[in-house]
């Protein structure tokens, strides 16, 4: 067992050997379960950081690659690997549980209990994280359902007001996505076949196996549209997104950074990875209509934003905004478009995981998410919470110099001259589209700021004591912020890494 | 010699009576002075049989039923004295407790 | 100046770049350095923080002196250099910086206004609540326009653009404890925004032009001058662009932002919206202008169109306005459409657009720095509660005066021979309606500063207490700029050789051209307004003699009624009926399928559970039910009597006796 072929599972179960840890301490050492917690994701990053300095950056396959029996009996392996494609999104993993974590020596919400919180959130990182390096079939839907049940009882147990509706809600939601998804893969699985009538859940096969010409049109069509349906609930694309509000709402802070940061990546590095390379006739048939509704995506969340009246639901909304530029720049199959797409993906985990941070913190202080109760006047009170609330509200609505723009520009630019077999006219309507939705977007920013940031304090809150942002606050938030400006000002820290696997997965459009 | 037809007759009599006397009457004692009967009568029977088949066997099982049946007569007057203390009665009508 | 033929055409690159030229990315570079020490440590800086900038822009300003001067001494071609960015698909992005006449008269103008209001600043914001901050934006604000002014791609453009129109949101709502503030700066950013969707998607076709590999500027001149692409593509680019320029220099109908964003310190409309930011809408289409002049002359006519409309329409609401700054802000709009309009007749008026850029950049910076000097002093922006302070505020007064009159285009200020020389243009290449335009509007811009210099100097003062003379930053600077705004015309007027023309031109150097009657109508023009305006106002002393024009001062007064319109029938619709539609439609339609299938599913349950419970479990229940029931019937059997059981036995005896004998 060498480096090359176990660091990223050990990076992976980290996190989960630190969730057992962490169950068998006992109850009353709360703070060292807090440290437990900070140690084993900061472990776990280290080796994620460890790996990106030993990535080779130039080439375009697999690299640590470890493909071993796991269960024969249904012929799944245990084959991880990683690229430019899934590194990104993995060490974003790594790095948000990390500063959660850190977060979290802060506060844990209510009703408490600690050690349940924090192994759940390790848990949740091993989910998380194992998604993007898994290369079977089976073993990316384990990790992919790996998620589910601990971020259920986050939001169930340390949730708010309407905490039981919204973890149900998003469990079942997901998990009627996930049964198509299972679906389309035992098709997939049923119909490949590697020679000599041997059928494989491993994807690089699979990918071959298509790239041959070895899945019929009628076939793609039908899988596609089921393997499609279990990462759209995830995205989530409109229409399918209504649970993304309530799951938002009513989740503790770092559920929603998490959530927000990297789950919902896990749905577009589902296209990328899977419907897209193992399916592209029916990719190519689909873009249209995946285009249509990341467009209406756009427009329609930003709308929608605009009537919030809870702050972390305007949020959440946003977040159903951003990936619409992220699914249109995947629909339009060029590879300005997914390189855009992985990118946006990258800054929105930083950004809206920074927003959520915001939030929570505002929360912390005022005890309540509605606009209209908070009444402004943040600014003058909480200065410097509220000077990085507006810069991460800024970056949010897509300032060119943070991470927000080149995302959302390169997706607009790439719908303009879409894949060749895609209509360019109707592309370019989701494009003006994507452009009203900019325009909107930045109106309900800059709408919130004024009504939240901005303005003199109200009477109600003119005496209360609020706290400016704490010491492990920042600690947690200026990574994030760094990130935001890094990648704004130096975009290639990012595209250098996808560039050479997104032309590689687009070589097997043909 | 009496006709072998004649005994077996008789014999079936007794036994009639004998089974008439077990099944239809209430006193106890009479029930076990009927069962003497049916088990006399069996002894009559196989008498029968062993002289007129010149087999000394229906005898010496003849032999064997008398001594079950004064066994069985000493449990059996033994039980009903016990269900007399018992009871009051030996009305085997009376004695019912495993009714339904 | 008139085109000519000329027979150089002198784009070329430079041999041998001088130091000035090669370092000319620090001009761009050294104000942001300056506005991230300002934030870091300026609090904690003796002066507050402004030493920083103030040295930066100094530093910038004689850099681009140098540059300037390597122009000035007879250099013809550009200076272009970069560094990769990075890469994205087969698009390659780039960093870098093109540097031409056009370039160095832009950083001249920027980095010396700019310095101008950092200076003034140090007066006018003393004691503000958020001083540092202050400098930190405007720092940050001027980086980004010298990154436009500087930049040799579209995307490096459109970024210093998007910056630029972030500080201006910040400094507009600099006072953001009041909500009228925010909501000019929401309004401004917004607007702008409008503009800038469009122009995003101009640089789309633009890249696309070049098959998606780059976005420079230099490049993609080549492709459209060369016929690489269709004559739609062209003009479909060249409006989308021109769609920024709109929303960026506040041209009908996306005009309606600047007069608003008077709501922010006076410095920040002179040095934003004034001279340099709003001025970047004029230097895109002059960046870019082969791609205006290669696309369909329908494109350069809307563009004229657009630029009539605003020009008359701001002039005339300039009139009805009692707040000084707003006097201006329309003015600044009518003079932005002046520079636009020269835009569409060509390079002859191109060249004569970024003269009148540059004149106008130094007199109405001039202008707002004076009101604000005025505004110091008597606490209120109304020009109704002035009156009577050219005695009390001397410096102020004069140094007013002299922008008016250059404004107003009166010789031999700066102002007159930039306006005389589009004048000249239009009327040379033939534009009669533009010609007209232009001279009324000239008579207008006479007439409604002198109405603002008579309402605010003359007469009586209306307003309470003691106005003074403004502190020697302040006044320093006015004095500065005046002396600038009379000397700075000389640069393009023909008799001195019009070198203003040798820097900037479009591909050949152009004639000049001295059209004596031309200038006798500017003049008149000017004087005629003046006179109008001195006979209305001369003596003013509460009501606006304009008012009694009745429906007509209404209708202008209230501007046309545009922003409300825009406002109740456009933003107020979207912001709350719309969005409230779509969240209810998302709340109880798409959540209600999701609802519903969720109660659907609990009644399906519900049913299931019954079929569950009485259905199959009955089965079960029912099975023991009938064991039971036997047992019930079975038990009478059991009588307790020894007698009847051996009836049983004896029965199933002779059965079985039966049986066996017939077998």
């Amino acid at each position: 067992m060498s480096w090359e072929n176990s660091a990223i599972t050990i990076a992976t179960l980290l996190p989960l050997a630190g969730a057992l840890v962490i169950a068998l301490v006992p109850r009353q050492y709360d703070k060292g379960v807090r440290a437990l917690g900070i140690v084993f994701t900061g472990a776990a990053l280290a080796f994620a950081i460890a790996i990106t300095f030993t990535f080779d950056y130039g080439a375009s396959g697999l690299q640590f690659q470890l493909d071993t029996r796991w269960i024969p009996a249904i012929q799944a392996r245990y084959h991880v690997g990683i690229d430019g494609i899934s590194l990104p999104l993995y060490v974003l993993t790594f790095v948000l549980s990390f500063l959660c974590a850190i977060y979290t020596w802060r506060v844990v919400p209510n009703p408490g209990k600690t050690k349940a919180f924090l192994a759940l959130m390790l848990l949740l990182e091993t989910g998380m994280a194992g998604t993007f390096i898994a290369f079977d079939l089976i073993l990316f839907f384990v990790f992919w359902e790996l998620v589910l049940v601990p971020m259920y009882f986050l939001i169930g147990i340390w949730g708010s007001a309407n905490r039981e509706y919204a973890a149900i809600k998003f469990f079942l939601y997901t998990l009627l996505g996930s049964v198509f998804m299972l679906l389309g893969f035992l098709a997939m699985f049923f119909n490949s076949d590697i020679g000599g009538g041997v059928h494989t859940f491993d994807i690089v096969q699979l990918q071959q196996y298509a790239a041959s010409g070895g899945f019929s049109h009628a076939f793609q069509l039908i899988v596609f549209a089921a393997v499609g349906l279990g990462f759209a609930v995830k995205v989530p694309m409109w229409p399918f997104h209504t649970w993304l509000p309530d799951a938002h709402t009513e989740a503790p802070t770092i559920g929603s950074v998490l959530l927000a940061g990297v789950m919902l990546k896990m749905g577009t590095y589902g296209f990328i990875r899977i419907a897209l390379p193992i399916l592209p006739y029916g990719a190519q048939k689909y873009a249209p209509w995946i285009g249509l509704l990341a467009a209406i995506a756009i427009v329609y969340a930003a709308l929608a934003c605009l009537a919030q009246k809870d702050l972390k639901r305007l949020i959440a909304f946003s977040s159903v905004g951003h990936m619409g530029f992220v699914m249109l720049g995947i629909a339009t199959l060029t590879s300005i478009g997914i390189n855009a797409a992985i990118f946006g993906m990258v800054a929105h985990g930083l950004i809206t995981g920074m927003l959520f941070f915001c939030v929570g913190s505002l929360y912390d202080r005022y005890h309540t998410r509605e606009i209209a109760e908070i009444g402004g006047g943040v600014m003058q009170k909480l200065p410097y919470l509220g000077g990085v609330f507006a810069f991460v509200a800024i970056a949010s609505l897509g300032l060119p110099g943070l991470a927000g723009f080149w995302g959302e520009v390169m997706a607009l630019l790439s719908s303009y001259s879409p894949a060749e077999s895609l209509s360019a006219p109707l592309f370019r309507a989701f494009m003006i589209a994507g452009g009203i939705g900019t325009i909107l977007t930045a109106g309900y920013f800059l709408w919130m700021l004024q009504r939240v940031n901005m303005g003199t304090t109200p009477e109600k809150w003119k005496t209360a004591v609020f706290a400016d942002v704490a010491a492990i606050e920042w600690v947690s938030w200026v990574p994030l912020l760094l990130g935001i400006v890094a990648l704004g000002l130096f975009p290639a820290l990012l595209t250098d890494v996808t560039q050479e696997p997104v032309n590689a997965l687009l070589g097997l459009f043909g | 010699m009496i006709r072998l037809p004649l005994v077996l007759f008789l014999s079936a009599t007794l036994f009639s009576i004998g089974v008439y006397g077990v099944l239809a009457r209430r006193n106890a004692v009479l029930v076990l002075m009927s069962i003497e009967l049916m088990l006399n009568a069996v002894n009559i029977n196989l008498v029968a049989f062993g002289a007129a088949l010149h087999d000394l066997t229906g005898q010496v099982f003849a032999l064997f039923v008398i001594t079950v049946a004064a066994a069985e007569v000493g449990i059996g007057l033994a039980i009903v004295i016990l269900i007399y203390r018992n009871r009051e009665t030996i009305n085997v009508d009376e004695v019912n407790l495993l009714k339904w | 100046m008139v085109a000519a033929e000329s027979a150089e055409s002198i784009v070329e690159a430079i041999q041998d770049p001088s130091w000035f030229l090669r370092y000319s990315w620090l001009i761009a570079f050294l104000p942001a350095v300056a506005a991230a020490f300002t934030f870091f440590v300026g609090k904690r800086t003796p002066g507050k923080g402004s030493v920083y900038g103030i040295s930066a822009l100094a530093a910038a300003l004689v850099m681009s002196l140098g540059v300037l001067w390597t122009f000035v001494g007879g250099e013809r071609g550009f200076y272009e250099a970069s560094i990769p960015w990075f890469q994205i698909g087969q698009l390659h992005m780039e960093v870098g910086v093109y540097v031409d006449g056009l370039t160095a008269v832009m950083l001249v103008v920027v980095t010396s206004i700019s310095l101008c209001v950092h200076i003034y600043s140090l007066g006018y914001m003393k004691g503000d609540v958020r001083y540092t901050w202050f400098y930190v934006v405007i720092s940050l604000f001027t980086s980004a326009m010298l990154v436009v002014v500087l930049a040799n791609n579209l995307f490096q453009l459109l970024v210093g653009w998007e910056v630029m129109g972030v500080c201006s949101y910040l400094l507009i709502g600099h006072w953001w404890e009041d909500p009228v503030n925010s909501g000019s700066a929401i309004k401004a950013f917004i607007t702008t925004r409008v503009g800038d969707v469009p122009f995003m998607f101009g640089i789309f076709v633009l890249v696309f032009i070049t098959g998606f590999t780059t976005s420079n500027i230099p490049k993609i001149s080549e492709i459209v001058s060369s016929g690489g692409a269709s004559v739609a593509l062209v003009s479909a680019a060249a409006l989308l662009l021109f769609g920024g320029s709109i929303g960026k220099s506040a041209q009908f109908p996306l005009h309606v932002w600047l007069p608003d964003a008077m709501a922010g310190p006076t410095p920040v409309s002179a040095l934003i919206h004034a001279a340099t930011m709003v001025a970047a809408g004029v230097y895109l289409v002059g960046r870019l202008f082969i791609v205006f002049l290669d696309a369909d002359p329908i494109v350069l006519q809307i563009v004229a169109i657009v630029a009539g409309i605003t020009m008359l329409g701001a002039a005339l609401m300039a009139f009805t306005q009692d707040d000084i700054k707003r006097v201006l802000a329309y003015s600044t709009i009518s003079q932005l459409a002046y520079m636009i309009a020269g835009m569409s007749m060509g390079p002859a008026g191109r060249t004569g657009a970024f003269f009148h850029l540059f004149t106008h950049a130094f007199f109405k910076a001039l202008l707002f720095l004076g009101s604000g000097a005025v505004i110091h002093a008597v606490h209120s922006n109304n020009m109704s509660e002035m009156g009577g302070l050219r005695r009390r505020l001397p410096i102020t007064f004069w140094t007013f005066l002299i922008g008016s009159l250059a404004l107003s285009g009166v010789p031999p200020l700066a102002g007159f021979w930039s306006k005389d020389e589009l004048l000249v243009v239009a009327e040379h290449e033939g534009h009669p309606v533009l010609f007209v335009v232009l001279l009324v509007t000239a008579l207008l811009t006479a007439f409604y500063m002198t109405r603002a210099v008579l309402m605010t100097f003359y007469g009586e003062y209306r307003g309470h207490g003691e106005p003074h003379e403004a502190p020697r930053s302040m006044t320093g600077v006015l004095v500065a700029l005046a002396s600038v705004t009379v000397v700075a015309g000389f640069v393009g007027s023909p008799q001195l050789g019009a070198v203003f023309g040798d820097w900037v031109y479009f591909r050949e150097l152009e004639e000049a051209l001295f059209v004596p009657w031309v200038a006798v109508l500017s003049t008149l023009a000017a004087l005629g307004g003046i006179l109008i305006g001195y006979g209305l106002y001369r003596d003013y002393q509460a009501r606006d003699p304009l008012r009694s024009l009745g429906g007509a001062y209404t209708l202008v007064a209230n501007k046309f009624y545009i922003d409300d319109f825009y406002w109740k029938g456009i933003v107020r619709p979207i912001r709350d009926d719309v969005s409230s539609g779509v969240y209810w439609n998302d709340r109880h339609v798409i959540d209600g399928v999701v609802n519903g299938t969720a109660a659907f599913t609990k009644v399906l349950a519900r049913g299931v559970n019954w079929f569950d419970e009485h259905v199959i479990d009955g089965a079960v229940n029912g099975l023991a039910n009938i064991a039971g029931f036997t047992g019930g019937l079975l038990r009478y059997i059991q009588s307790g009597n020894v007698q009847r059981y051996a009836v049983f036995l004896f029965t199933g005896i002779v059965v079985l006796a039966v049986i066996f004998t017939k077998i």
